[in-house]
This record gives structure tokens, C-alpha cells and sequence, in this order.
């Protein structure tokens, strides 16, 4: 500050054709905002710490959770090669995938039923195809027993193919095994805590994986698994009869002259092996998966499989809008599963009816309390505070005892005769219910700003209206109204606000009429743990508010709302 | 000296009788349950006599059950679970051992073995619907009525929910798909054991939703288990479906002229899961109190303060009276055979696979 004062005060004021130059000879605009800049920052600094804190604990979880209306990479992820191969395949053709397709669903199922993540994918895929969910548990059940058709073979074939040992020898660097060897000794030994010291990680033997490519990422993932699922190292326990379809595969591929060349560790099995594969009883991976479960012969099952395969997707949204993802592009859902676009409607038109009736019940109410003396006013503000205290869940039960059949007001009305006993009143489980408790419940957030921009309002300038021979409605309406408007702006904006994200007094008093969309997605949160289409809501319900609150500002003008004087 | 070698004996004592020492186990635990007169029976039949054997242990109840699976999934993502039992309805049991919120077990290794002898694996048999659900109580979701209002002929089926003029009135019926359909095409003449097979097509759920249809206009729609014995108290309603022991406490605490009509109860479970990723402390002190709290006693002794069938087999022959009424707690068992003349089991694997499905019907065939 106090050099931009000096500079500022050394600047050559008689210079006018060129741009004005502090002391420094440096243009004074410049100069200027060096020494702004310097001010700004410090300002920065000083709120820094709350900005990051809303940062990290407001925006950055928004963001993340409408981030999930679009994520979609459990998919990819559960069944990276299935969706490669899926790749070619065309979901609207009438054919199934071919074998290789079913090839590589096997690799990626079974590592997925091991990891066990294959239920949580059919929880995901069950969400657009009915049936998936069940599909997916009974796999993991039968997917490991599927390679169990060579296992016995190579049994027949050599002992040794059963045994952890032999496979790791063939498999894994003599150094990997002296290492796993060492790593055992000391966790058996309580030396070590084999979460804080994972078993070594584990390394191909030389030239295997040339030999046998399939066998050794198989057996490389096996490995993988002991390590970080088990906390065993890999020749603790049989490979996974994944490796043994992989050995197959890899002993029908390779020429006689490779397997002979090879002189390692069960040379002479491997070499049995490869003569005696040939004459293997086989069977196809596409037979396999059909034979245990004919869901996956349903081309609708593959073509979500392949629509939903992307790490991004629109389903959510469309879902949210009724509409649907299938293999052609977009289609609406079917009339009876249509109900969000309903919902937005009528959660909009809800809350504005709401937002009406509390500027309506409370405009009368901040006008009193803003021209009653302090003593009476004071009074009448905890009656309208008093709600605050009060818990919501008891607000709104009262409102249950009140406004039902068998309720306080009708049996009044009974009583007076106004209505018969036969015919009492519906007024709960409805529209008018939720209506009439969410305006109770939203009135002071309306009153509160009303009656501050009111307080600021002169009463000098009605009586000088009226002294000038305007009617009390004139000067009501042409003097006074027109300057609380900027209070029913702000009592609009957050009665209207909160009304569109409210659920729980909808749930308990809403009936079936009376519901909104955040119902739907507390529902889908709590209940269906669709987290996406949850996200998509969301996403869409803050479209709109942002929408309706642009449209506030071109129309009513931001400037012209006010919390107070 | 002779004090320390009878010191040194019963703690060898005690050191050959549990494997897991004090040491090994934390002593603090959160059981997570659903409140109210069931939270308070678990409390007396389980918590109270465990905390008594082991007065270091602190026992800190949360009510969150029914928003369990959602949370769970939250502090799993947030990498920090501070939940150590958890209690549930079997179908949100299945749904978080699907998405590995929950932990597997082995029946025989984690549960006593039945006072008779029996494998646990045994004694609890079928319930055992997930490999990470512990079974502890069956209930049911079935009718009341007002005795009062049902004129000389109370209801002694359950298509009388949809027979409007033999019973006019209100009915209270849950605002979901599961068990509605049920009846509704039970009452439509679907036979019993085709009900899923049916409901599975699209035709079935139009054919159910059509017969809910017949009564829409009066029914008042519930979402939490508090609302149908509210609504018969007052009078809103002339029959609703609700839990059993929800029914009960209408009928024997407060004394309501309600009536039961068990036929086509819907058989449910509610159980424990241990969440996935306790550390070893925490899951070593919830086995030793899942053994302890799910033996044939314990879940008999539950049903001394509420009217929920125990899981296990060998508890049934030590149910007994009502703790505070004196009353047999037996007649008001759901699994009681005079009540259970025509029941439903629910279909776990069905709802499971179309719930989302038939759910999206349910709800738009409901606004419109």
C-alpha cells in the first residue's frame, strides 16, 4: 500500500501524450495493479481457509455425487476383455456373441467371482434388464467348476498337475520361490504381519510366458490374488482351474517343437500333455455357460452387457427423463414405468403453490409485526419462531391428527353438522396435505424476510401518501407494496428452494398424490442403491432450480432481493 | 502363596477355556438396529446379560437399520466403517453381501450349536437365505382389523382386503410392490404356488395391478411399520397389513379392538451381517457376541418381550410367557401352527432380480 501511495504521488501528472508513469518511469496503470494484485491476494489469503474448507466439504461431495449420474466404469472394469471382444459384435443383429466372446466373459468371471465383484455388477446391470442380478449370483457359483473338465484330464494325465508345488515350479523365477519360501518362514514364525509385509510379489519363470502365454497370465493373476487377498504366497495353494483351461488352450497352440525345446521344471509333463491334449474330451465355453444357465443365451442380456459397456453413460439421465437406452438409440419406456416426468411437474407446480400460500398467510403476518409496538410484536415473533424448536417429525404428525378422516377438524365439522359422518372430508394423504403442512412448515423462512425489509420501510411515507389523498389501497399498493417486494423475492427464493428438496413430510403426508421427486430419490438411495440414477435427479432437480433462478434475475432482478434493512 | 498358585489356576483356567483372550478384542461395539420395542428386546435378551459376563465391554446402540444399506455403502467408500453388527431384514442382507458390505461366514464355525446337539448349519436350516445373513427372528407381514368395525363377521381370510362390500372402510396397505402383488393375485385365483411364475411376466403384473386397482381408491398408502396401528387405533382404517409384533403391542399393550387375521402372512426374516473390513480387535469381540447372542437361549429368551418367532429350530420348545404380561407367548408366534394354516414365504431371489423392475410400475401405476 504505502508504495503505490509513492508512486502514485511521483507520477508525472504533465505528461499527456503517453500513458501516465508512476515514479519508477513503469506505466501508473500497471504499477497499480501490481500493488492491487498484492492486496487481492492477501485478501485471498485470508479467506483461503474457509474457501477450502467449503471446497473440500460442500462443493467437492456436490460434485462427486451428481459426477456418479454419468459413471459407469464397473462395467469395463469387472469385464475388460468380455467388452474388447464385445467390440465387433452388433447387439441388434439376431445372433449370439461368438465362442471367443464367451472365452473371454469366462477369464473375466472368473477373477471377478474370486475378487467377488461380480454381484455388485449384477446389482448394476439389474437396474436396466430384469433378471441380471440372479444371472450374475448363479454364475460366480458355477463359473469355477466350469475348468474342472481339463483339471481332471491333466490329472489322469500326471499327479503332478494337481499339485501346488509342481505348478509353481513350472510357473514362477527360482528367485520368487526362494523369496515366498523365506517370507513363509517368518510369517509362520510371527516375525512378521503379513497385511504390513505382503508376501514378495511374484515373477514369471524365464521364457514361459513365451511358452505358455495364457497359462502364465492366468497364473500371474492367481499369484496376484494369494498376495493381496489371502496373504499367502502363490505355491501355497492350487492354481485356480482358470490356469488349467488357459494350459489347454496354450498346449493346443504351440508347436511340438517349442514344448520340445523347453527343458525346465516338468518338461516331461508338459510334453505328455501336449500329445495327449488332441484326444481331450472339449467343450466350448459358449455350451458351457448355456448348459449352466440359459439366461445367457438371451441376446437382451448381451445387449445391455454392450450398451452399458462404456466408462460413460446417458442411461441415467435418459432413465430420469423415461426414457431408455437399448441397443437402437433411445426409446421411451413403456407408458406404465413412466413417472419421473410426472414427478418433476408436479414437484414443481407443488412447490410453487406452497411458495403462494406462504407469501399469502405470511405477507399479513411480517406487516404486523412490523407496525404492532415491540412489547406485542416480540410476542408475536416466538409465535412464529416457535415451529423452529419443534421437532419436524412432531410438526407433521400433528398435522396427521388434525387433518385425518377420524381427525380433530372433521369430527368439528361432524360435530356442527356442517358435514355428515359418512362423508368426512379427505384431506391428508393428498395434495391439499402436503400443501397445507409444508406451508406451515416453510412459513417463517417466508416471515423472517418479509418482516426485516419491512421494519425498514418509513410509515412516514403512507400517511404522506394518504395526506396527498390516496386511498388506503392506493397507498398500500403503489407506496408500500412495491418496497417489500425485494422481501418476497428472498422469502420466495428459499420458501420455494427448500420445498423442492423436502421428503419427509411428502412421505408421511403426501398419500399418493402428494409425493415429490426427492422421494424417488431418497428412495433410490436408500432403497434400490441406484446412486446413479439418484445422481441424475438430482442433477436435473439443480438444473431446474439454476433455470428458474435465472429466470427470477431477468425477470425481478437479483439486486432485488433482500434478507434486511 | 497359596493365594497366587489359585490366582495362577483360574487364569489358566480361564485361558483354556477361550481361545481369544480379553487382550485380543476391542471392547467397545456398535449394533445397529431399528429402535423401539424390537431394539429393546435385543437389548434385554442379548445385550444386557452379555455385558454383565464381560464388564468391560461397552455396547453402543444406533438406530439406523432401516437407511443400513445406503450408510453402509457410504462408509465403505469413505474407507471408515464404524459399525461393528448390523441388524437387517434378510432381502437388505442379500443386497449388501452382493455388493461386498457385508462379510461372509461359515454357520458352523461362527454358531453355537444347538442346545439339542444340532449343527448350527442345521438348526437354522433354510433361513440362512445369504452366506453373510446370521438369522435371528422370523416375523411376519400380515392383516388386522377392527373388531368393531367388521360387523358380525370378522374377516378370516385375506382376500377380504379386497372385498369392498362385505367390509367398506378404509385399508392400509404398504407403499411397495412386495407382498401387495402377492395377495392381490392370490385374491384373483392365482394358485399359491404359481404366484412368482406369474408375477414374473408382464401380463401377471398388470393382472396384479389391475386387482390393487379395485381397491385403490381406498387405500391409505404406508411407509414406516408405526403408521397401520396408528391408523386402526383411530379408526382411519377398517383393516391394514403391518408386522406382527406391531400388531401385537395394538392388541395386548394397548388393549385396541383389533383383531388378527393371519391367513396368507408373508413370512420375512430379520437377521445380523458383520460389515466387511472390521479391523481384527473389533471382529474378534462381534463373533465372540454373535455366538453368545444367537444360541438356542438367547433367541428364546427374545421372544419373552416380543412376539417374533427365534431362528433357530431348538429355541421353539423354550418359548415361553410374555416377561412383563405373563401371557403364553405361544398363540401369538407367526410360526404358531394355528397361524400358520396358509402362509406365504417371501421369494427372496424373485424380489431380488425384479424389484427395480416391478417397482417402476408399481410407483407410476400409484401417481396416476
Amino acid at each position: 500500500m504505502a508504495d503505490a501511495t509513492n508512486t502514485n504521488a511521483g507520477a508525472h501528472a504533465d505528461d499527456a501524450t503517453g500513458p501516465v508513469l508512476a515514479a519508477d518511469g513503469s506505466p501508473l496503470k500497471s504499477s497499480l495493479n501490481k500493488a492491487l494484485r498484492a492486496q487481492k491476494l492477501r485478501a485471498l489469503a485470508l479467506i483461503a481457509p474457509l474457501l477450502i474448507f467449503v471446497m473440500v466439504t460442500f462443493i467437492a461431495p456436490i460434485v462427486d455425487m451428481l459426477f456418479r449420474s454419468v459413471e459407469n466404469q464397473i462395467v469395463s472394469e469387472t469385464l475388460p476383455r468380455t467388452v474388447a471382444e464385445l467390440g465387433d459384435w452388433d447387439a441388434t443383429s439376431e445372433t449370439l456373441p461368438d465362442d471367443d466372446v464367451y472365452a473371454a466373459l469366462y477369464y473375466d468371471l472368473f477373477i471377478a467371482a474370486e475378487y467377488k465383484n461380480h454381484t455388485r455388477l449384477g446389482s448394476r446391470l439389474n437396474y436396466e434388464q430384469t433378471g441380471m442380478s440372479s444371472m450374475f449370483r448363479r454364475v460366480g457359483r458355477n463359473v469355477g467348476d466350469f475348468g474342472e473338465l481339463y483339471l481332471d484330464q491333466f490329472e489322469d494325465l500326471d499327479e503332478r498337475w494337481d499339485e501346488e508345488a509342481d505348478w509353481a515350479a513350472l510357473m514362477a523365477h527360482p528367485g520368487y520361490l526362494e523369496d515366498a519360501a523365506e517370507w513363509r518362514d517368518n510369517r509362520d514364525a510371527d516375525r512378521i504381519d503379513p497385511r504390513d509385509t505382503p508376501a514378495p510379489r511374484f515373477r514369471l519363470a524365464p521364457g514361459i510366458a513365451d511358452l505358455l502365454p495364457q497359462t502364465a497370465q492366468a497364473y500371474s493373476q492367481y499369484a496376484e490374488f494369494m498376495r493381496t487377498e489371502e496373504q499367502e504366497t502363490a505355491d501355497e495353494d492350487q492354481p485356480w482351474t482358470l490356469v488349467d483351461t488357459m494350459l489347454y488352450n496354450d498346449l493346443m497352440a504351440a508347436s511340438e517343437a517349442d514344448i520340445a525345446a523347453y527343458s525346465g521344471p516338468m518338461a516331461d509333463a508338459l510334453q505328455a500333455a501336449h500329445a495327449a491334449v488332441p484326444e481331450f474330451e472339449t467343450a466350448t465355453l459358449k455350451e458351457l455357460f448355456i448348459e449352466s444357465d440359459d439366461e445367457w443365451a438371451n441376446l437382451d442380456n448381451w445387449a445391455t452387457i454392450k450398451v452399458y459397456a462404456p466408462n460413460y453413460t446417458s442411461g441415467y439421465f435418459l432413465t430420469a427423463v423415461d426414457m431408455k437406452l437399448g441397443p437402437d438409440g433411445m426409446v421411451s419406456q413403456p407408458e406404465d414405468q413412466q413417472i419421473y416426468g410426472l414427478l418433476f411437474k408436479r414437484t414443481l407446480f407443488m412447490s410453487m403453490a406452497i411458495t403462494i400460500s406462504c407469501i399469502l398467510l405470511g405477507y399479513p403476518v411480517a406487516w404486523l409485526l412490523a407496525n404492532l409496538p415491540m412489547r406485542s410484536a416480540n410476542l408475536l415473533m416466538i409465535l412464529v419462531l416457535l415451529p423452529f424448536w419443534t421437532s419436524l417429525l412432531v410438526r407433521t404428525s400433528a398435522w396427521k391428527v388434525m387433518l385425518q378422516q377420524q381427525g380433530v377438524i372433521n369430527d368439528v365439522l361432524v360435530w356442527l353438522g356442517v358435514v355428515g359422518d359418512g362423508d368426512r372430508l379427505i384431506m391428508i394423504n393428498n395434495q391439499f396435505g402436503t400443501i397445507v403442512a409444508m406451508t406451515h412448515i416453510l412459513l417463517p423462512f417466508m416471515i423472517l424476510p418479509l418482516y426485516s425489509v419491512m421494519q425498514t420501510i418509513p410509515p412516514t411515507y403512507l400517511r404522506a401518501a394518504k395526506s396527498l389523498g390516496a386511498t388506503p389501497f392506493t397507498a398500500f399498493w403503489r407506496v408500500y407494496f412495491p418496497q417489500s417486494v425485494p422481501g418476497i423475492g428472498a422469502g420466495s427464493i428459499l420458501v420455494f428452494i427448500l420445498a423442492i428438496g423436502y421428503y419427509i413430510t411428502p412421505e408421511i403426508v403426501g398419500g399418493t398424490s402428494g409425493t415429490f421427486i426427492s422421494n424417488r430419490i431418497a428412495y433410490h438411495i436408500s432403497s434400490s442403491l441406484n446412486w446413479g440414477l439418484a445422481a441424475a435427479l438430482g442433477t436435473i432437480l439443480l438444473g431446474a432450480v439454476l433455470i428458474l433462478y435465472w429466470a427470477y434475475d431477468r425477470i425481478v432482478g437479483i439486486d432485488n432481493v433482500k434478507l434486511g434493512g | 502363596m497359596k493365594i497366587t498358585t489359585a490366582l495362577l489356576a483360574s487364569t489358566a483356567l480361564v485361558v483354556t477355556l477361550s481361545p481369544a483372550t480379553a487382550q485380543d478384542m476391542s471392547n467397545e461395539m456398535t449394533i445397529v438396529s431399528w429402535g423401539g420395542a424390537y431394539q429393546s428386546s435385543q437389548q434385554k435378551a442379548y445385550s444386557e446379560p452379555y455385558v454383565e459376563m464381560h464388564p468391560e465391554v461397552t455396547v453402543t446402540w444406533d438406530e439406523s437399520s432401516n437407511e443400513a444399506v445406503a450408510k453402509l455403502r457410504a462408509m465403505n467408500e469413505a474407507g471408515n466403517i464404524t459399525w461393528d453388527l448390523v441388524d437387517v431384514v434378510a432381502a437388505d442382507a442379500i443386497r449388501l453381501c452382493d455388493e461386498g458390505l457385508a462379510m461372509e461366514y461359515d454357520p458352523d464355525d461362527l454358531l453355537a450349536e444347538g442346545a439339542d446337539g444340532t449343527s448350527a448349519e442345521d438348526d437354522f436350516g433354510d433361513l440362512i437365505v445369504s452366506d453373510c445373513f446370521i438369522p435371528q427372528i422370523v416375523y411376519s407381514t400380515t392383516f388386522g382389523y377392527r373388531t368393531d368395525m367388521v360387523g358380525d363377521t370378522p374377516p378370516t381370510e385375506v382376500c377380504a382386503v379386497f372385498d369392498l362390500e362385505a367390509y367398506p372402510g378404509k385399508r392400509a396397505l404398504e407403499k411397495r410392490p412386495i407382498n401387495n402383488m402377492e395377495w392381490a393375485l392370490y385374491c384373483d385365483g392365482v394358485a399359491k404356488d404359481e404366484i412368482y411364475d406369474v408375477l414374473a411376466t408382464a401380463e401377471g403384473q398388470d393382472q396384479a395391478l389391475a386387482k390393487l386397482d379395485t381397491i385403490k381408491d381406498d387405500v391409505i398408502w404406508w411407509s414406516a411399520g408405526a403408521d397401520t396401528p396408528q391408523l386402526l387405533a383411530d379408526g382411519e382404517v377398517v383393516m391394514g397389513s403391518t408386522y406382527n409384533g406391531r400388531l401385537f403391542s395394538v392388541i395386548v399393550d394397548q388393549e385396541q379392538p383389533v383383531g388378527m387375521l393371519w391367513d396368507m402372512q408373508v413370512f420375512d426374516l430379520d437377521g445380523w451381517i458383520i460389515p466387511e473390513g472390521l479391523s481384527d480387535e473389533e471382529l474378534a469381540r462381534v463373533k465372540d457376541f454373535v455366538f453368545f447372542a444367537t444360541d438356542t437361549q438367547r433367541l428364546a429368551d427374545q421372544s419373552q418381550y416380543i412376539s417374533y418367532g427365534p431362528a433357530r429350530l431348538s429355541s421353539a420348545p423354550l418359548v415361553g410367557q410374555h416377561a412383563d404380561l405373563g401371557i403364553d407367548m405361544a398363540p401369538h408366534m407367526p410360526t404358531d401352527p394355528e397361524n400358520a394354516k396358509n402362509t406365504l414365504l417371501y421369494n427372496y431371489e424373485f424380489w431380488a432380480d425384479y424389484r427395480d423392475d416391478i417397482d417402476a410400475k408399481f410407483q407410476s401405476w400409484l401417481v396416476q
